[in-house]
């Protein structure tokens, strides 16, 4: 979970720079942001890291199913009387929870904007590229589309907020002084991801 | 004060077993969590029928023989604490109060609130020990450890195995228990030398007893009677994964 989940964090930052650029002024994003979705549609290593993306989601989910299965088998017979949710985070508790929302999110997304980009005839914009950006526009005009997104955007914050310091813990980071600092750091890298993904439908669907 | 008991009785570790409510009068706020059992236990003396079995010891909260399930937490309402050392002035005239063992697939139920540890010494006589022949009692300063390394191995080795945080854990895992024998061991020079080989029969045993996999909730810092920092658990983490990459 801890080595998957870091690379997939890792991954969340490279996204977010990249979506950055869609809240350029609209002529001079449209630019930018095909320019950018044609040049990592063309390059090898980002085909290779796709594909090692693909293949870190779908280990997270399963192994996470796994740990569920485990879970329910060393429990045994349930409390009648539970009020163990009083000494830790909600969210710590609901990982899973939050991952299929999340998981439910990246179907719609990769549907929406991946298989669109990849597999069906796009029409060009002034340099050449394929106009990602129009899709882009145009998805995120649909109010309730932006709430899918919003909704997800929290699930994943919250899945962050945890995740990002158990999977330190899971590798064995066990000296106080920087298990605080990741502690900070967790709480920044949660804000600024979770404010950027939220920020940028917002901004697409007043702007345009 | 009046208290009214919802506990969970079972005969054996077979039988299905089930809430049954007691009422007790003139509960003391002065009384232990404990003493309030042995009224209830004298009143059912007293009508023939079959006591309330629970494990206890040293009543002075060092032992880690107690342990219930108290309202749904974990030697009850208070933390940090054993169930021999909450007291009846932590609940109300007129409470009901829910009693039920502590329950994990590893830890079965002997009978009512009595359940097996036994998964614990299996874990410690995995490798939770120093298989060198020490001989007679060395001379103190003949190895030295600074105070900071005794202290810090000396807060894991204040594990009393009482179970809670199995208890407490939504995956009931056995993390905090088992890394602070590891932790402990692995502190001091004369633990040092097997730690390898150790962090891994431990952390195995520890599996094959059913327990499962620690998800960092920290809910059993929470619980535990002697505080023990769930940095223990990130250092089994650090020891097992250091150890697999070097062990043969």
């Amino acid at each position: 979970m801890a080595g998957t989940g870091l690379f997939l964090c890792f991954f969340l930052v490279i996204h977010l720079l990249g979506n950055l650029q869609l809240l350029l002024p609209a002529a001079e994003a449209k630019e930018q942001f095909n320019w950018y979705s044609h040049l990592l549609a063309g390059n090898m290593l980002i085909k290779i890291i796709s594909w090692v993306l693909l293949i870190s989601i779908i280990a997270h989910a399963v192994y996470a199913l796994l740990l569920a299965a485990k879970t329910k088998k060393a429990n045994g017979t349930k409390y009648v009387y539970d009020k163990r949710n009083e000494v830790s985070p909600w969210n710590s508790r609901n990982m899973g929870l939050l991952g299929t929302v999340i998981l439910i999110f990246l179907v719609i997304h990769l549907k929406d904007f991946w298989y669109v980009a990849d597999f069906t005839t796009m029409a060009l914009d002034k340099q050449g590229y394929k106009d990602m950006y129009s899709v882009v526009v145009l998805t995120f005009h649909q109010w309730w589309y932006v709430l899918i997104y919003e909704i997800s955007f929290i699930a994943l914050g919250f899945h962050l907020l945890h995740g990002f310091f158990s999977a330190a813990r899971t590798l064995g980071l066990y000296h106080p002084k920087y298990v605080k600092i990741v502690r900070y750091t967790g709480w920044l890298y949660t804000a600024f991801i979770t404010g950027g993904f939220m920020l940028i439908p917002i901004v697409v669907y007043f702007n345009n | 004060m009046k208290i009214y008991l919802k506990i969970w009785r079972q005969d054996s570790p077979a039988t299905p077993g089930a809430m049954k409510n007691y009422e007790l009068d003139d509960v003391s706020q002065d009384m232990s969590f404990l003493e309030m059992m042995d009224l209830l236990n004298e009143s059912l003396i007293q009508k023939s029928q079959r006591v309330v079995e629970f494990d206890h010891d040293c009543r002075e909260g060092i032992c880690g023989q107690c342990g219930m399930m108290i309202n749904g937490r974990a030697h009850g309402p208070l933390t940090h604490t054993t169930t021999c050392q909450l007291h009846m002035r932590s609940f109300k005239d007129g409470d009901t109060i829910y009693i039920e063992p502590f329950r994990a697939a590893a830890f079965p139920i002997v009978r009512d609130l009595k359940v097996d540890r036994k998964a614990f010494d299996n874990i410690i006589q995995a490798g939770g020990f120093i298989s060198a022949s020490t001989g007679q009692t060395p001379e103190a300063n003949g190895i030295l450890i600074s105070h900071a390394i005794a202290e810090a191995a000396f807060d894991a080795a204040a594990c009393i195995g009482c179970g809670a945080c199995v208890a407490t854990c939504k995956n009931s895992s056995a993390d905090l228990f088992t890394s602070a024998k590891i932790t402990q061991l692995a502190l001091l020079p004369q633990g040092k030398v097997e730690r390898t080989e150790r962090v891994i029969a431990m952390v195995d045993q520890m599996d094959a007893e059913g327990f499962g996999h620690c998800t960092n909730t920290e809910a059993c810092e929470v619980e535990c009677p002697q505080e023990i920092s769930v940095l223990h658990i990130a250092r089994m983490n650090y020891e097992y994964n250091k150890a697999l990459i070097i062990s043969h």
